[in-house]
């Protein structure tokens, strides 16, 4: 076995081969994503974008659920690092023929694949993956039903640092449906190990985790007491089928208790940043004074999206 | 054919003997223990120095994957296992394909086992026909034709006042109802417990008040209507506070548990590991802690394999997408003693658990070795350690949640009506 049992994105030198989830992650792997994201920063503002680093592999974007955004970021990523992308939505071809996940990563490893990055509906299924493929290939996860989107945490945590420059003194409030977001995992434990002394989770009884707290976060159900001080807001984005169902009462009903206004943003340090993973819905969780002012980082973190996906894929390419 | 079990140390907790004893067989039947009677002459002797010989033992839920299930697990495979692992006596649970609704898919399930020769199977039939949760099935018939009591497996009846029907009907012929508390509403979609693992891997979960708002249900409808309740596979400690209080009460309801729930917790789940997706979920580490407690002061009358084979296949998908069960019919007996061997529980005691509460639940004449009783023993060496490795099970299911692990406590040989069902190599 080439992988660390007791981490299996590690190799058994402790050097990430495949990106599963940030829990577990060594301080130094996290910093190295970082720093390399930011160089690549630069490389994504020139005028010509590539670099040679993945030349000729062979970068599988699998997904078993539907993506836009984080689809289309992981083939910019992998297109500027000369990689060959390859896209399959599995969720209207081989599934619907019955085929099961393993066979259908066995099919495409004989076809010469380098790296999976993979998205699906159920927690685990990059974890699975990763077991079953062969020791030269690396798996990415794009995020996996509730459990992990690590690219996501990262590029929102080097959203923090870098208009933050510090994680050691910052109140960071991450706000909204934290029960189903497997983003909101991903921020917390970047956030732990990166050194933020003080996490909260803000939302209704309903959408919180029965044990959130031991992930080391403060529980709010009050927003306007939970976004009291903070430097860091992170909206989470709220599922529509979430409004119709017996968690929530209404639409309207969560944007006015757990919604983003300036009023409520006015409660948070002066210079507070706010974060959102996107899709946003406007007027759901968060206004659209919010979501356009000047506090909001929302679509420098779709750049950075770009640079963090790169920094994964050259780091695990090169271990 | 007559056989003489020499030199071993007789475990029998129904008589309240523990002592070097021999034990005569001789058509089937025990026919002395200790002195030998006038004239017997061994066919064979086995020499059981150094190991324990008590009752064949007694399981309480056992899938045999028949019928239906062929392609999972036949017969012929589980039975083998669990003479394999010192069972004698076996109840299955009725949720087969179809489910075990008619008297006519008794008695062939029956006839398949008898004819095996192996451990002796006896099928609990499905409370309501197909498992559907509306029409009550012909319990009396099905009783005369061998089920021992009615149960509705894992399968959702969420319908109470079918249930209450249910139980006021057993009750009407005196047949027990087998009833594994959980609220299908409050379970919807989860598969791990509401705890600490579920909420870092991000698993839909089940909180320990589907098990306990089902359990008060229950409870309730037994004493409103004079069923005879046995409570299948209980996994929290507040089921297991609920009924000690119900107990104390006047209530007569028997319980019992997985013996997996003994050693695992939500903990070993780990990085998805699909083998410890069970039903019931495992919970926290303080749940299973009660368990164990509640097995050693009798609260929880017997502890059963919740033998559950599984295919490669349906283990080898995400955790929530893969088939819950783990195999347990050859790891009954160890997990039992390793249970025994921590709790510092008696050996005695920790047998009784597996041989005469569980055939008390069963309602039949087994579990004990007297003389005239069918000779249903297992003889095993308490001390021999050996390592669980998935493709040596004999049973066709190979989903452990214990492979590699060095467990104490081996059968070297099962009889089954005095006959050799199983012999170690």
């Amino acid at each position: 076995m080439w992988l660390n049992p007791r981490n299996p994105q590690l190799n058994k030198n402790g050097e990430l081969h495949h990106l599963l989830s940030l829990e577990g992650l060594p301080v130094e792997i996290l910093r190295q994503i970082l720093d390399t994201a930011n160089s690549f920063v630069g490389v994504t503002q020139r005028d010509v974008k590539k670099v040679p680093l993945l030349r000729g592999k062979a970068v599988f974007n699998i997904f078993f659920e539907a993506s836009t955004r984080t689809r289309t970021t992981f083939e910019i990523a992998a297109k500027r690092l000369s990689a060959d992308v390859i896209n399959l939505a599995i969720n209207v071809s081989s599934t619907s023929k019955g085929e099961s996940v393993l066979d259908t990563v066995a099919n495409l490893s004989a076809m010469q694949a380098d790296m999976f990055i993979v998205r699906h509906a159920a927690s685990g299924a990059p974890h699975l993956i990763a077991k079953h493929v062969g020791p030269d290939i690396h798996v990415i996860n794009a995020g996996d039903g509730r459990h992990s989107h690590p690219t996501q945490g990262l590029l929102d945590v080097f959203a923090i640092r870098h208009y933050k420059k510090d994680f050691t003194n910052l109140r960071v409030a991450i706000v909204g449906d934290i029960l189903h977001s497997r983003v909101a995992r991903s921020q917390i434990h970047a956030l732990t190990t990166l050194g933020c002394p003080e996490i909260r989770v803000i939302g209704p009884r309903t959408l919180i985790p029965a044990e959130i707290r031991g992930l080391g976060v403060h529980v709010y159900h009050d927003m306007r007491e939970g976004l009291k001080d903070v430097d860091v807001v992170s909206m989470l984005r709220l599922q529509n089928e979430r409004m119709k169902g017996a968690l929530l009462a209404s639409g309207q009903e969560f944007y006015k208790y757990y919604g983003l206004n300036d009023e409520k943003l006015a409660l948070a340090k002066p210079d507070a940043i706010v974060l959102h993973p996107g899709p946003m819905n406007r007027g759901v969780e968060i206004d659209s004074s919010v979501a356009d002012g000047k506090q909001s980082v929302i679509l420098p973190q779709v750049s950075f999206g770009i640079a963090i996906r790169m920094a994964v894929m050259s780091i695990v390419a090169g271990n | 054919m007559k056989i003489l079990i020499k030199n071993g140390r007789l475990i029998d907790p129904k008589n309240n003997i523990d002592a070097m004893r021999d034990v005569y067989i001789a058509a089937g039947k025990i026919v002395a223990i200790g002195a030998a009677p006038a004239g017997f002459t061994a066919n064979r002797t086995i020499d059981a120095s150094g190991k324990i010989v008590c009752p064949g033992l007694v399981d309480l839920s056992a899938r045999l994957r028949e019928p239906g299930f062929e392609y999972i697990a036949t017969l012929e495979s589980e039975m083998d296992a669990a003479c394999a692992g010192g069972v004698t006596s076996l109840a299955c649970p009725p949720d087969t394909d179809p489910p075990l609704d008619e008297p006519g898919l008794v008695e062939m399930l029956k006839y398949r086992a008898r004819t095996l020769n192996k451990a002796r199977v006896y099928p609990i039939g499905a409370l309501t026909a197909g498992l559907k949760g509306s029409q009550l099935t012909e319990m009396a018939e099905l009783r005369d034709a061998g089920c021992v009591a009615f149960s509705h497996a894992d399968v959702p009846l969420t319908d109470n006042q079918v249930l209450f029907y249910a139980m006021q009907y057993a009750a009407t012929f005196n047949i027990p109802v087998w009833l594994r508390p959980q609220d299908a509403s409050l379970a919807r979609n989860g598969v791990a417990h509401d705890g600490q693992v579920a909420t870092r891997l991000g698993l839909p979960s089940i909180p320990v008040c589907a098990e306990t708002t089902a359990l008060a249900t229950i409870l309730l409808l037994a004493r409103e209507t004079g069923a005879r309740v046995h409570l299948c596979r209980l996994s929290s400690a507040e089921a297991i506070n609920m009924v000690r209080r119900a107990r104390h009460d006047g209530a007569t309801v028997t319980c019992d548990v997985a013996v997996h729930h003994l050693h695992l917790s939500e903990m070993d789940i780990g990085y998805f590991d699909p083998h410890c997706h069970l039903i019931p979920p495992l919970r926290s580490q303080r749940d299973r802690d009660a368990l164990r407690r509640g097995l050693a002061d009798h609260t929880v009358d017997a502890v059963c394999s919740d033998h559950c084979p599984v295919d490669d296949d349906a283990k080898q998908l995400p955790f929530s997408e893969s088939e819950p069960g783990a195999t347990g019919l050859e790891l009954l007996l160890p997990l039992t003693l390793k249970w025994a061997e921590e709790d510092h529980v008696t050996l005695p005691t920790a047998l009784a658990r597996i041989t005469r509460d569980a055939a008390n639940i069963l309602g039949i004449d087994a579990g004990h070795l007297s003389v005239g009783a069918d000779a249903d023993l297992c003889v095993f060496d308490a001390e021999r350690y050996w390592k669980v490795e998935p493709s040596s099970l004999l049973s066709q299911g190979k989903n452990t949640p214990y492979s590699g692990l060095e467990l104490k406590g081996r059968v070297t040989h099962t009889l089954v009506g005095g006959q050799v069902a199983y012999e170690a190599k």
